[in-house]
């Protein structure tokens, strides 16, 4: 098995060539043909031999990868908004105050890319030239590249509703975002916060924290609907009712207009609400208009193959804006999710490099603690044809289990109310153990999973 | 060089001292659902197993983590940094050995963090089940000789 997970991940492949990871002070330190405040005096172009676009956590990982695995060649990340690289998924945790902006800086320490001989240069690229291997930059400028990785994430979806351009209505995608919600925000403020998805209930979390009253909006039956099944979906609308948030599943927001002071917003269900604050979660889009008509292969996101390749050579793509191999499916999809993110940034790096390294595909998971109340979410847990599901409920002590099996592998699950060792459901899927005796013991109490994770490790 | 934590399962007689010391040198006042480390026990087979974070050399914990919360410290141990951590919980469904667990009282994740250098648990065996040894091998390396004697009796594939 540990051959397996070591294939799973390429660390197989991953041999550390220099020193640069630990310092600056090799003599061999990478520099760029031009840095990149002189290009954008000259209006020149940088070339790097690695260029990254994006500065989230698929293209940190990706270029920190990079370095590890070659010493020499030159780095380069691009970073359209104006904060050093960061990770979207702390920004709730701005909002509830428990670390500054600073903390979400994937790096906390400034120079610590820099001592990695890895340049960040804030631009947005706007048009790929795969023929003369170079990017543009918004407002003149660009660079080309020998190897270029696009990790763009995604953004934020406005669904067709009347008003959502109004101010007082936000998404929370960007450290710009969380400070606008911040400013409105406060102890008492009445939000609206359409979609009750697995980010909304993140949100709604940070919210809650914050003091607000919130009323949730969500156009589906029960909260999480693409995390959860209904069962335990509405254990945790149930448990956020309990804690006085209202939950208004199958509704819409109709509209939003601009009352005396605050926002007015209109619902299906015939009512309307005086509100501060409109936060908007209802879905996300791969960040890949600006590759329209370059002839890379795209579906809802860039499509790449099992070392992270797109349809154009020397050109990978990785993370939120990539539709990668599914583990589970054999297809390809866009997850969305942070160890998505890295997973694909860590092999796109290797395979750039020229290590050959084949990627598994992602597993489609999730944890989430909504006001206290910790759920996860693995795989297939929608079941498979010809599989078998058990199911423990607790409703009185919201604990639930769910889990789905094709033969006698698990494929997926469902948890409520547990903490301790979930991470050996991943272990269990992904390794496709085989349970043998133990699918047995687990159909009939499903919370032995950890002892059967153990015993059927080989 | 480094050491590492060795469990032999078969020495292993089930007393719990490693737990208790667990959870006592980490301030968590003799609980031990909040100790690094587990034992597993296999009726059927007469048999118990410790458990615990083996510091994985390309650690998914470390990967997934949105705050730069988990670095490596002198001794080779993934160590969380209670600062920086924001209690995301994303390293304990990334790790596929669920060996980085959620603690709801500090809001904090916890881990083996091989005490600095002077593991509790090691101090309170005594069957020698739970040692520490000198080991250049890889982290991959260290888990697959670990594996080999936790698998509850069976050989890990290569
Ligand atoms: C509030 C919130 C909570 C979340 N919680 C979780 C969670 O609990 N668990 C989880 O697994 N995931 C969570 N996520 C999702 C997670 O944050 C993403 O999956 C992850 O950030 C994806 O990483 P990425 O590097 O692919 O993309 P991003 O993090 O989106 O990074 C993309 C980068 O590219 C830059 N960029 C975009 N276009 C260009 C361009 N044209 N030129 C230059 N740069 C460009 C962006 O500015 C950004 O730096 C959450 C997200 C949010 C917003």
């Amino acid at each position: 098995m540990f051959g397996f997970l070591k294939r799973l991940f390429g660390f197989a492949d991953n041999k550390q060539t220099g020193s640069t990871q630990t310092g600056s002070s090799s003599t061999s330190e990478p520099k760029l043909s031009l840095s990149p405040s002189d290009s954008e005096k000259r209006g020149d172009q940088i070339h790097a031999e690695y260029v990254i676009v994006g500065a989230g956590p698929a293209a940190v990982c990706a270029a920190e990868t990079l370095r590890k695995n070659d010493a020499e060649g030159t780095i380069l990340m691009l970073a359209a908004e104006d904060a050093p690289p960061y990770s979207r998924m702390a920004i709730p945790y701005v909002l509830t105050g428990l670390i500054s902006e600073e903390g979400t800086y994937l790096r906390g320490d400034d120079d610590s890319l820099g001592k990695k001989a890895i340049s960040v240069h804030h631009a947005k690229a706007i048009a790929l030239d795969p023929n003369s291997k170079s990017l543009s930059f918004e407002g003149g400028g660009g660079c080309s590249y020998n190897k270029l990785l696009i990790a763009t994430g995604a953004s934020p979806i406005k669904p067709p509703v009347e008003g959502l351009d109004l101010p007082g209505v936000h998404h929370c995608w960007t450290l710009a975002d969380a400070r606008a919600i911040a400013d409105k925000a406060g102890e008492g403020a009445e939000i609206i916060l359409m979609g009750a998805g697995f980010i909304g209930c993140i949100i709604l979390e940070a919210l809650v924290s914050r003091g607000a009253k919130l009323t949730v909006v969500e156009a589906e039956d029960t909260m999480v609907p693409r995390m959860m099944n209904t069962v335990a979906g509405n254990m945790i609308k149930l448990w956020c009712q309990n804690k006085g948030i209202t939950i208004n599943t199958s509704t819409r927001v109709t509209g939003v207009s601009q009352g005396t002071g605050q926002l007015d917003v209109a619902m299906d269900n015939g009512t309307s609400k005086s509100v501060d604050l409109v936060v908007v979660a209802t879905g996300v889009k791969p960040n890949i208009a600006f590759l329209d008509g370059v002839g890379i292969d795209m579906d809802e996101g860039i499509l790449v193959n099992d070392m992270l390749e797109t349809s154009i050579s020397d050109v990978f793509a990785a993370g939120d804006c990539a539709q990668g191999p599914d583990f589970a499916t054999n297809g390809n999809s866009v997850h969305a999710i942070q160890p998505t993110a890295t997973d694909h940034g860590h092999f796109a790096a290797l395979n750039m490099v020229g290590n050959k390294a084949s990627y598994q595909g992602s597993l489609n998971m999730n944890v989430l603690d909504t006001v206290g109340l910790i759920s996860t979410s693995f795989g297939q847990w929608q079941g498979v044809e010809g599989g078998e599901n058990v199911e423990l409920i607790d409703v009185d002590n919201f604990r639930y289990t769910y889990l789905t099996f094709d033969g006698d592998c698990l494929v997926g699950a469902l948890t409520l109310g547990r903490s301790n060792n979930v991470g050996v459901m991943r272990g269990l899927i992904q390794s496709r153990i085989k349970l043998g005796g133990w699918k047995d013991k687990l159909l009939e109490d499903p919370n032995r999973l950890a002892e059967a994770y153990i015993a059927c490790r080989q | 060089m480094q050491n590492s934590l060795h469990i032999n399962p078969d020495s292993c007689t089930g007393c719990h001292q490693c737990v208790l010391a667990c959870s006592d040198r980490h301030g968590d006042d003799f609980s031990p659902i909040k100790s690094r480390i587990q034992i597993f026990r296999f009726e059927d087979e007469g048999r118990y197993v410790p458990y615990t974070c083996t510091q994985c050399e390309e650690a998914w914990c470390q990967k997934a983590c949105p705050t730069n919360a988990i670095s490596v410290d002198g001794n080779g141990a993934l160590i969380v940094s209670d600062a920086q951590c924001v209690g995301c919980k994303v390293c304990t469904i990334a790790c596929p050995f669920g060996t980085i667990n959620y603690n709801a009282d500090t809001g904090k994740v916890i881990k083996c963090d091989l005490c600095g250098g002077a593991p509790a648990c090691v101090e309170a065996c005594p069957t020698d089940a739970i040692t520490f040894v000198n080991s250049s091998t890889t982290g991959f390396d260290k888990m697959r000789k670990w594996a080999a004697k936790t698998d509850a009796g069976s050989q890990p594939s290569a």
